[in-house]
């Protein structure tokens, strides 16, 4: 097995391009799981550990926008800098694994595995993140939507790398939750993020583990956007209900060995009311 | 023998620790800073790997089995079939019905077929892929119901029921005016030792013998099995205790301890085999699944009537302990409570599903789960509170079980209960008084709020028999010398984590006035020990070290008696030196006595003898018991049905502590067990497959699931053990699961049936 260990960016994505079979190696904590199992056969490994461009974040005063390298572990993205900004993101970060898996695990890795349990994901989806990749042929960006295709799939070509994420900064409430049958270090069966744009006068929502992608609910987000009382910040708890049903029916869970379907819609349906509540407290 | 293993080396306690100290283990230190070594950590030069191929199918016919493509692969050194077995092909602890390979006809997903020994662990998985088996699917049977009802063929030539008893007592007739009636249905849980299954075999020259460096819980019970199996004489095979990464009654049948024989043998090399946590999974047996319906009859007051019930516990494809196990379950029916009546019928059956046999309970986990909810509901139907209606019904010292047999032990269940019922419930709200998202149900996942949560309190008793039952003579050998001041023991006690090696010490340190004591290497070449299970070890092991060191102090008094010319029935053990009870003034050193002094003896240590069950279940078939009682406070989210154990509140009947530290360990360590059971942990079948091997989805609990425990250890020394001490293994994870399932049930007010309880089965 050949592994290349690159120390800049140009480097990584050219030996990327001249190899796009490898596997690009971050964290290590989804990829070694399955090598070890023997799940996965591997002919060579690109280790993006050393890139420095890939480990720094940073904030755009003028577009408002927060830029966040593939290779920044969770255990940064829970830090204050970034957890202040994207408190969702942080929050999110603070539920993947064990303090051993959030120093090294990184946001690149979750897109990359792009499992619909990603914890990052819903966080990425709501606050319509967009995701940065690179070839020697150059780099673009594409919307999470359009980034992720299905159960770990996603649009990147192999010869691209994942070099980051730009997420917009708003005003509002948002927060991250996830339902697991263990109070932490857990698999997600159902997680939520909801994020206001009190600027804008939406609620966004994306919900993770109840789909082959994680869900962005459209029509529940147009709806309740025209409920709120956007000048008391306010919205009644009929609506609350309705907002957490809503959201509901737009998830597409399965039966697995996790959980069940109904059960999973279910809690996204109390995820999404009890988040609507704690964005805006008032009845 | 020139191998160059580094188990001679011994474990040395220097510390002044006697019995009824909170004496740290020997190995403690180094278990913390990582550095034990368990098996895995066997270093063996030049050693092959060996490897095994499992069934893929719950039931089929082997149409073919063609190894010759593995020889092909470069770097294998041996391929071993059912072929190449060349003693008894089956083994099994009570029944030998288990195959070492498959032959004909696999009976469950993970059976081994066959196994490959080479140079690297990469090229046995090549090898192992390489080996052609072509199947004949079979219907498998994987509902234990029509293994009952004979509606399937039988999957074993010794049939699909393994054990029917039942136990009849008194007046079947018998009513009164309260009937309470409950269904009760358990998982799979899985032991779950953290160190997986490892052992390291070294041939003799020629194949004459082999000794065998293996993570058990069973020494000589392996060896029988072993030997059988490989056709060598039992002196022929020899067993050295590698380090165990706990047990937990997974350890009790054999896994891979044949197969890595086999496989040094045939090549005349060393061989190591070690499972990774998904071939653990497949290769140990489990906790049994049961389904469990109770009805009893009360007086309008609250006491038991009578009991009905029925037990039905999944066996899995091979027989292993469930004819035990489902004895267990029978006659614990009633819990530590009177009941002169009783009609109780118990199947433990086999099935394609996995083997399972031992785990930490023994079928009374199963049996508490069910007559504790009954005893809920006896008391909501009376108008009692849950501690009242147990203490009505509390069991004492003398009273009759429904198996004939009378409570000769110390019985304190009242005792238990009221202890329980005293210490201090939660002092903080719901959430505690900071924002510590941890402590609400959900934690990490910030899934509610305070305004979301309820707390409910519910209680668990237990009753639970210590030592082997049903005529069962396991008895424990142990050997002490004592020279140039230093003790030496010698046992063959498997040492699982549970702690009998600082007992061991503390009872020699004790009896004998000595500072060192060391512990010899664990292994087969004094008697048997019997198994580290039943909660037998610190009764059984204990006593046989207590016997040996008192016989090697009777040598120590007639020694100095001799030299001072004194009668030896006037000399004690004080401090570190032998005293003269009459002289208090004339003493010598216990190091100074025995310079240049060699007293060495062995002891055997039996229990006194039980009887077999009757028809019926008639017979005293247990040796002792053990009673325990647990309160749980649980913070439930009734919409997301997650639940956060607040607290646990327990009082346990152990004799005596001989090291309180080591008793509060287990008594924390079976409480996370007994929760994990109740919320979380379960193997998940389906079609006879394991849908979670793994620890991301088999959930064990972690220290942010694990509660606030207050413990009060009730002492009251057991005549009958030799150290007035019980075994407190068990009890503790038996009914703190019936305690905080009680305890959900009483927060969200719906009946809750069946453990682990799941989130949809508390909101939906």
């Amino acid at each position: 097995m050949a592994v290349s260990v690159p120390t800049s960016l140009a480097e990584a994505v050219s030996l990327l391009s001249g190899a796009p079979d490898s596997v690009v190696l971050a964290g290590g904590t989804d990829l070694m799981v399955e090598a070890n199992s023997g799940h996965r056969q591997i002919a060579s490994v690109i280790a993006i550990d050393r890139v420095p461009e890939l480990r720094t974040w940073g904030v755009d005063v003028v577009r408002r926008n927060l830029w966040i390298g593939s290779g920044v572990p969770y255990s940064t993205v829970m830090q204050p800098g970034i957890a202040s900004l994207v408190p969702a993101l942080a929050q999110a970060s603070r539920t993947v694994g064990s303090p051993q898996i959030r120093h090294v695990g990184t946001i690149g890795g979750n897109l990359g595995t792009c499992s619909p349990a990603g914890d990052t994901l819903p966080v990425l989806a709501a606050l319509d993140a967009r995701v940065h990749l690179a070839s020697v042929s150059g780099e673009r960006s594409v919307g999470f939507d359009e980034f992720m295709v299905g159960v770990k799939r996603t649009s990147r070509r192999p010869d691209e790398l994942i070099t980051g994420v730009t997420i917009p900064i708003l005003n509002g409430w948002q927060g991250y939750s996830k339902v697991g049958v263990r109070n932490a270090m857990v698999i997600a069966t159902a997680s939520s993020c909801l994020a206001v744009d009190t600027d804008g006068r939406s609620v966004r929502i994306g919900l993770g583990s109840v789909g082959p992608v994680i869900i962005r609910c459209g029509e529940a987000e147009q709806w309740i956007s025209g409920r709120v009382d956007w000048s008391e910040l306010s919205v009644s708890n009929a609506d609350v209900d309705e907002f957490g049903l809503r959201c509901g029916a737009a998830a597409r869970p399965i039966d697995d060995h996790r959980s069940t379907a109904a059960y999973r819609r279910r809690a996204v349906e109390v995820l999404a009311a009890r988040q609507l509540r704690r964005a805006f407290p008032n009845g | 023998m020139g191998y160059p293993v580094t188990d001679s080396e011994v474990l040395i306690g220097r510390r002044n620790g006697l019995i009824g100290d909170s004496v740290i283990r020997p190995d403690g230190v180094e278990k913390v800073r990582g550095e034990f070594r368990f098996a895995s950590d066997l270093p063996m030069e030049g050693a092959l790997w060996g490897a095994t191929l499992r069934s893929l199918h719950p039931h089929a016919r082997i149409k073919r089995l063609d190894v010759t493509p593995a020889w092909a692969i470069p770097g294998v050194e041996a391929i071993i079939t059912a072929e190449d077995v060349p003693g008894k092909s089956t083994y099994g602890l009570i029944f030998a019905d288990q195959p070492v390979f498959a032959s004909d006809v696999v009976r469950y997903v993970g059976e081994p077929i066959a196994a490959v020994a080479a140079d690297h662990p990469e090229t046995c998985r090549k090898a192992l892929a390489a080996i052609v088996v072509e199947y004949e699917l079979l219907e498998p049977l994987t509902d234990p119901e029509r293994a009952v009802d004979g509606s399937h063929p039988p999957i074993h030539p010794d049939g699909n029921v393994i054990r029917h008893q039942r136990v009849l007592c008194g007046d079947s007739s018998a009513t009164g005016p309260v009937v309470v009636e409950g269904s009760y249905e358990m998982g799979m849980q899985d032991q779950a030792f953290l160190g997986l299954e490892a052992a390291l075999a070294l041939p003799d020259p020629g194949g004459a013998g082999v000794e065998l460096h293996v993570a058990t819980q069973a020494m000589h019970e392996d060896l029988h099995q072993i030997a059988a199996c490989l056709g060598l004489p039992e002196d022929k095979v020899r067993l050295v205790l590698a380090g165990v990464g706990g047990a937990f009654g997974g350890r009790e049948d054999l896994s891979l301890q044949v197969h890595t024989c086999l496989l040094a043998l045939r090549t005349g090399r060393p061989v190591r085999v070690h499972y990774g946590r998904e071939e653990s999974f497949l290769g140990h047996i489990h906790r049994h699944p049961a389904t469990i319906w109770m009805r009893h009859h009360a007086t309008s007051d609250g006491r038991i009537v009578k009991i009905e019930a029925r037990f039905l516990l999944d066996g899995g494809a091979y027989a292993s302990t469930s004819s035990a196990v489902l004895v267990n379950a029978v006659t614990h029916a009633q819990g530590p409570y009177v009941c002169h009546n009783a009609v109780v019928d118990g199947w433990s059956v086999r099935t394609n599903n996995p083997p399972c046999g031992a785990m930490r309970g023994f079928g009374v986990v199963q049996a508490c789960f069910a007559h504790e909810g009954q005893m809920d509901k006896l008391a909501a139907a009376c108008g009692l509170s849950p501690v009242e209606v147990r203490l009505r019904n509390a069991m004492r010292t003398g009273d009759r079980l429904i198996t004939g047999q009378v409570i000769e032990n110390v019985a304190p269940v009242e005792r238990c209960i009221r202890e329980t019922d005293a210490l201090p419930l939660p002092d903080e709200p719901i959430g505690g008084y900071g924002d510590d998202p941890m402590r609400l149900p959900g934690g990490a996942g910030l899934t509610a709020d305070r305004s979301h949560i309820r707390r409910g309190i519910g209680w668990g008793v237990a009753i639970k028999n210590m030592m082997y039952s049903e005529g069962f003579d396991d008895y424990s050998t142990a050997r002490c010398v004592l020279e140039d001041g230093v003790a030496t023991l010698k046992f063959a006690t498997a040492e699982v984590g549970q702690g009998f090696v600082t007992i061991a010490q503390q009872i020699a340190r004790t009896l004998l006035g000595v500072d060192e004591v060391r512990l010899d290497r664990i292994d087969t070449t004094i008697g048997s020990a019997g198994s580290t299970s039943a909660s037998r070890q610190t009764w059984m092991s204990g006593g046989a070290v207590d016997m040996a060191c008192r016989r090697v102090r009777e040598r120590l008094f007639e020694h100095v008696g001799q030299l001072w010319a004194t009668d030896p029935i006037r000399l004690v053990i004080e401090g570190d030196c032998v005293v003269d009870t009459v002289d208090p003034a004339r003493r010598i050193s216990v190091s100074d006595a025995t310079s240049g002094v060699r007293l060495a003896e062995t002891a055997e240590y039996h229990h006194p003898p039980t009887e077999p069950l009757d028809e019926n279940g008639q017979g005293a078939c247990h040796t002792a018991f053990a009673f325990v009682a647990h309160r749980a406070v649980v913070d439930v989210d009734p919409q997301l049905g997650l639940v956060k154990v607040v607290q646990i509140a327990t009082a346990q009947d152990i004799g005596v502590a001989l090291n309180p530290l080591s008793v509060i360990g287990q008594l924390e360590g079976g409480i996370a067990q007994g929760l994990g059971l109740a919320v979380m942990e379960e193997i998940v079948m389906q079609d006879g497959r394991i849908r979670n091997p793994s620890f991301t989805d088999y959930l064990l609990p972690t220290f942010l699931d694990m509660p606030a425990v207050l413990a009060s250890l009730i002492e009251e020394p057991d005549p009958r053990a030799p150290l007035g001490a019980k075994g407190v293994g068990e009890p503790p994870c038996i009914s703190v699961t019936p305690a905080i399932v009680a305890a959900i049930r009483d927060a969200i007010g719906k009946d809750l049936h069946r453990v682990p309880v799941r989130p949809q089965d508390i909101c939906l």
